[in-house]
C-alpha cells in the first residue's frame, strides 16, 4: 500500500493495485460520519461495438445496454441488493456514464459488512430471462421520464447535432424499442468483458481505517478466481470534426424556450496531464466569457437574453468532447446569435487581461476547495480522472500554471464555427 | 454518537448559531428570516433577497459584486424560499474557503462576513427606493421563474396537487409568489418591505465551520444588530375536513402521466408521535426497500420512481409516482392498498428495524455537509422546540409497530392528482 500526501490540502490518499488487476483508493475523512464507496467499471454508453472476451469478431450490442445492466446487478437469485443494504443501514445506488458504470453506498454504520456486499454483487452477476423481462418495464418509464424532460431533450438533441458517427450521440438508457433487443446473454457478453478487475476502480472516503480496509478488499479478492484479461477492443468509427448539423428545433409542451450552442471538441486523443491542463483552460475560457462576474452574462442579464438558468460546461472523454452554454431565454434565436459573436470576437484575441485570469484561477481554486467537502466528488471525480490518466489532487497546482497565452491559444483552436451547432426548446405551436 | 455542538446565543434582532467542526474546508453563513407565509407578501419576499444579492451600495453592479466574490476565492452567494408549514422563509448562504488551506493568508473569514453584511444592510437603494434597474431586471427573473414551473413537470405536478388540496389555506401559496403580482411590485413597495421584514421577520444566522466562537460572536455583534422583535406566529387553522376524496386529472401533451397523492397526517414537528410519522413513512414510501417501491416499481413494473415524504410543519405526506396513462387505476389501487397494508399493521419486524437504521443513517450523512446540518436544526426555530440531535435518533429508534399503526389511523387521504395525457385510455 502506497501513502500519498497532499500537504495544503491536509489529506493522504492510499492506494494499492490488488494482484488481479483492481486499483483500491482510500481517502480517510475524520470528523465525518458518512463513509463512501463507488466501485466503478470504465465502460459506459460509448462501448457499443467491441470483441467480447473469448470471441475474435467485433459486436455491436443493442443502446442502452450499459444501463440496462447497471439495473439488473442489483438482482440476485435470492431477492434484491438494495434490501440488503438497507438492512445494514446504508444507502444504495448506481449511475451509468458515457463512459463509466458506478455502483456505490454510503452508510455511518456496519462499513465493512457494506463494503463487502457492494464488491461481492458487483462480481457476482445473476440475470435471468424473467428478470430481464420485468425490468423493460421500468426503465421504459425511466425513458419516458427523460422524454417529458425538456432540459434533458435540449442536452442529448444537442450531442446528436455535433456528433455524426460517435456513440456518444445515443441516449445512455437507449430507446424503448432498442431495450426491447436486450436479453440475458447479450448482459453476461457485457458483462464478461467490462467488469474484470482489471478494467475497475474502487474509493472509499470517510472515517476509515486504511489499514484495516486494505486488508479485507485484498482478503475478498484473493478469494476469488480472476483469470489475466486481454485488452478490451473497442471500436468507434471515423468522426470528422465539423458539427454533424448547423441546428434543430424540439417542439415541446413547455412555456418556456429554451437555447443551448454547442462547440464540437478538438484534440480528443488527449489524456493524462494535457487533458488536464486542456480541460481546465477550457473551463477558465469559458469563466471568463460567460461567468457571472463578466461583462457578456452581465448585458445578456440586462438585455433580458437569459436568467439564471444560463449556464456553462465543458465535457471531455476519451474520442469525444463539447462545451455547452445556454439556458432560458424569451429570444432563442437571438441568443444563439449573440453567443456565437461573444465565441467568435474571442476567438480574434486580447480580450482578457491578467487581473480577470487571475481572478478566474482564484474562483476556480475555491471552488475545488468547496467541492473537497463533498466524499460524492471525490470519489466520484477522482475515478474519472484516473480513467483518464489524471489525477484530481493536480487540479490546483495545474490551474496555477495556465497563463493567458494558453486561454489565447486554445479560444483561437476550438472556436470556429464549422464546430458550432444550437439546439432550442419552444413550445409546440397549436 | 456526534452530537451536532450548535451554540445559540441571542444577539439584537436575531439569534446566533455557531457550530465549530475542523469537517470542512469552507466556513458557510447561513442568513435566515422567516415570516407567516401570506398572499399579501408572498411575491415580495420572493424578490426581494434576489435584488439584495445582485448588487449593493458598495458594490454597485452585479459585475462588481459578482467579481469580488471571485476575488475571495470563489466565495459563493445564493439565496433562496422555502414554505416551511406555513411560514415563508428567505435564506442567503454564503460559503467561502478556510485561508488555512491556501497558500494566501488573506482572512477570508471577516471578509465574508462583511460582504455578509453589506448584502443585507447596505443595498444598492437612494432614499427609500432600491435602484430602479435592479428591481425591474430582477422582476422579469421572478416571471421566468414561475412561469418555469410548468415546464418541469415533475415539479409542476406536485405544486398543482399542493394548490387542489390546501385550496383556501396558506399553504396553496407558490414559494416563488405569483405572477400576476410581481408587476404590482415598484423599487419603493419592495423598500418599504424590506425594512419590514427586517423589523418583524424572526432572523437566525447559522455560521459552520472551523471558526473560533468568539471571534464569531464579537463579529456578529459589530456587524450585525437589529431592532428587537417579538416574532410574528401563524394562527393555526383548522383545516376543514373533507368528507370525499378529491380526485382531479388535469390533461397535457405529455408521455408519462405524474400520480401525486397528498394526504393530511395531523401530526407536525414538536408532537409527539411525530417520530413515529417518520418511521411509518419510511417503511410506507421513504426508501427503496419500502411498500411503494417494491410493490409499484419492483413487483408490477409500473413505475421508475414511487415515494412518499413528508412535510414536517404543516402536516402533510406527498406520494409521487411516473406512470403510463393507462395504468392510472392500478397504480392507485396498488398505494391504497399499501397504506390499508400500514393500518393494519401488516409489516415486519425486520421492515421496521431495517427502516429505523435507514433513517438514522440519513440523519447522519445529512448533518454531514453544512447545508443538511442547517436544514435539520432550523426545524427548531419553525416549530419553537428545542429538540436535539440526540433525542431525535433515540425517540426515533424507539418506535414501537402499535405507535405506527396509531399514527395510521391518524393520516387521511385528501385528494389524488394525476396529470395525464392526451393519449389516455387508448
Amino acid at each position: 500500500m502506497e501513502k500519498i500526501t497532499f500537504d495544503q490540502l491536509q489529506e493522504e490518499l492510499f492506494h494499492e493495485k490488488m494482484s488481479n488487476g483492481l486499483n483500491v483508493y482510500i481517502l480517510p475523512k475524520k470528523g465525518f460520519n458518512k463513509t463512501y464507496a463507488t466501485f466503478t467499471t470504465k465502460y459506459g454508453s460509448v462501448d457499443n461495438t467491441f470483441v467480447p472476451l473469448g470471441k475474435d469478431e467485433y459486436v455491436k450490442v443493442p443502446d442502452g445496454i450499459a444501463h440496462f445492466l447497471e439495473h439488473k446487478l442489483f438482482e440476485k437469485e435470492d431477492g434484491d441488493v438494495f434490501q440488503q443494504f438497507s438492512r445494514q443501514g446504508a444507502s444504495a445506488n448506481a449511475f451509468t456514464s458515457f463512459t463509466r458504470t458506478a455502483y456505490l453506498f454510503s452508510s455511518t454504520s456496519d462499513v465493512e459488512k457494506n463494503l463487502e456486499t457492494l464488491i461481492d454483487f458487483v462480481q457476482s452477476p445473476y440475470f435471468s430471462e424473467k428478470t430481464v423481462e420485468k425490468e423493460k418495464g421500468i426503465i421504459g418509464q425511466e425513458i419516458t421520464m427523460y422524454d417529458d424532460n425538456p432540459d434533458w431533450r435540449l442536452y442529448f438533441g444537442l450531442i446528436q447535432n455535433l456528433y455524426q458517427n460517435h456513440p456518444v450521440k445515443i441516449d445512455i438508457a437507449g430507446t424503448i424499442e432498442s431495450i426491447a433487443d436486450i436479453d440475458k446473454d447479450w448482459l453476461y457478453e457485457c458483462y464478461n468483458t467490462f467488469y474484470h478487475p482489471s478494467n475497475m476502480l474502487l474509493f472509499i472516503v470517510g472515517p476509515v481505517d486504511p489499514d484495516k480496509i486494505m486488508t479485507q478488499v485484498r482478503d475478498n479478492q484473493a478469494k476469488k478466481d480472476y483469470k489475466d484479461m486481454p485488452e478490451i477492443k473497442r471500436k468507434f468509427e471515423e468522426e470528422p470534426p465539423q458539427a454533424a448539423e448547423k441546428k434543430q428545433v424540439l417542439q415541446m409542451n413547455v412555456q418556456t424556450s429554451k437555447t443551448l450552442l454547442g462547440i464540437k471538441a478538438l484534440h480528443v486523443d488527449q489524456a493524462g496531464e494535457v487533458l488536464l491542463k486542456n480541460e481546465l483552460t477550457m473551463n477558465v475560457l469559458l469563466d471568463l466569457l460567460f461567468g457571472k462576474s463578466s461583462e457578456n452574462y452581465n448585458k445578456l442579464y440586462d438585455e433580458g437574453l437569459v436568467d439564471e438558468t444560463f449556464s456553462y460546461d465543458y465535457t471531455q472523454e476519451q474520442g469525444f468532447g463539447f462545451a455547452m452554454v445556454g439556458g432560458d431565454t424569451g429570444e432563442p434565436d437571438k441568443l444563439a446569435e449573440r453567443l456565437k459573436q461573444v465565441l467568435l470576437d474571442a476567438k480574434q484575441g486580447s480580450v482578457f487581461n491578467e487581473e480577470q485570469l487571475g481572478r478566474a484561477k482564484k474562483k476556480k481554486i475555491g471552488a475545488f476547495l468547496r467541492a473537497v467537502n463533498s466524499p460524492e466528488y471525490i470519489a466520484n471525480q477522482f475515478t474519472r480522472y484516473a480513467f483518464n490518466d489524471m489525477n484530481l489532487f493536480d487540479v490546483v497546482p495545474t490551474l496555477e500554471k495556465i497563463t493567458l497565452q494558453d486561454v489565447q491559444k486554445l479560444a483561437s483552436e476550438v472556436i470556429s464555427e464549422e464546430r458550432f451547432s444550437v439546439c432550442q426548446v419552444i413550445p409546440k405551436q397549436k | 454518537m456526534d452530537s451536532t455542538a450548535e451554540k445559540i446565543t441571542e444577539l439584537q434582532g436575531y439569534k446566533l448559531h455557531i457550530i465549530e467542526t475542523e469537517k470542512y474546508k469552507t466556513n458557510t453563513f447561513v442568513w435566515r428570516m422567516k415570516a407567516p407565509l401570506t398572499k399579501e407578501d408572498v411575491t415580495k419576499r420572493a424578490l426581494l433577497p434576489h435584488v439584495l444579492q445582485s448588487s449593493s451600495a458598495k458594490y454597485a453592479s452585479t459585475t462588481a459584486l459578482r467579481s469580488y466574490l471571485d476575488e475571495l476565492y470563489g466565495a459563493t452567494l445564493f439565496v433562496d424560499l422555502a414554505k416551511k408549514g406555513e411560514y415563508h422563509v428567505m435564506s442567503v448562504t454564503l460559503e467561502i474557503a478556510n485561508e488555512k488551506f491556501l497558500s494566501d493568508p488573506a482572512p477570508l473569514l471577516q471578509k465574508g462576513f462583511e460582504l455578509l453584511s453589506e448584502i443585507l444592510t447596505n443595498p444598492n437603494a437612494t432614499g427609500n427606493s432600491f435602484d430602479k434597474d435592479t428591481v425591474e431586471k430582477e422582476k422579469r427573473v421572478l416571471k421566468s421563474r414561475i412561469q418555469s414551473v410548468f415546464d418541469d413537470k415533475m415539479r409542476y405536478s406536485n405544486v398543482r396537487l399542493l394548490e387542489e388540496m390546501c385550496k383556501g389555506e396558506p399553504y396553496a401559496l407558490q414559494v416563488n409568489g405569483e405572477a400576476g403580482e410581481v408587476d404590482t411590485i415598484t423599487p419603493e413597495n419592495l423598500y418599504e418591505y424590506y425594512q419590514k421584514a427586517f423589523l418583524e421577520d424572526e432572523m437566525d444566522l447559522y455560521v459552520i465551520g472551523d471558526v473560533n466562537e468568539e471571534e464569531v460572536k464579537q463579529l456578529a455583534n459589530q456587524l450585525l444588530h437589529f431592532e428587537k422583535r417579538t416574532p410574528k406566529k401563524n394562527q393555526t387553522e383548522k383545516t376543514t375536513d373533507r368528507t370525499e376524496v378529491n380526485e382531479v386529472k388535469e390533461v397535457q401533451d405529455v408521455k408519462q402521466g405524474k400520480l401525486n397523492i397528498g394526504y393530511r397526517t395531523n401530526i407536525v414537528y414538536g408532537d409527539p408521535d411525530y417520530f413515529a410519522l417518520q418511521v411509518f413513512n419510511g417503511i410506507f414510501g421513504g426508501f427503496s426497500h419500502s411498500k411503494l417501491f417494491i410493490n409499484v416499481r419492483e413487483k408490477a413494473s409500473l413505475a421508475y420512481y414511487a415515494a412518499s415524504r413528508l412535510e414536517s410543519h404543516k402536516g402533510l405526506m406527498m406520494v409521487m409516482s411516473g406512470i403510463d396513462l393507462k395504468n392510472y387505476d392500478q397504480a392507485v389501487g396498488i398505494i391504497h392498498e399499501q397504506m390499508d397494508a400500514m393500518k393494519k399493521g401488516d409489516f415486519t419486524d425486520q421492515e421496521l428495524e431495517q427502516t429505523k437504521a435507514v433513517i438514522q443513517n440519513q440523519i447522519m450523512e445529512t448533518v454531514d455537509t453544512a447545508r443538511g446540518l442547517t436544514e435539520i436544526l432550523y426545524h427548531n426555530v419553525v416549530a419553537g422546540t428545542t429538540i436535539s440531535l440526540d433525542t431525535w435518533m433515540n425517540d426515533m429508534n424507539n418506535v414501537t409497530k402499535e405507535e405506527i399503526t396509531a399514527v395510521a389511523e391518524k393520516i387521511q387521504l385528501d385528494t389524488i392528482y394525476f396529470l395525464t395525457g392526451t393519449e389516455a385510455g387508448k
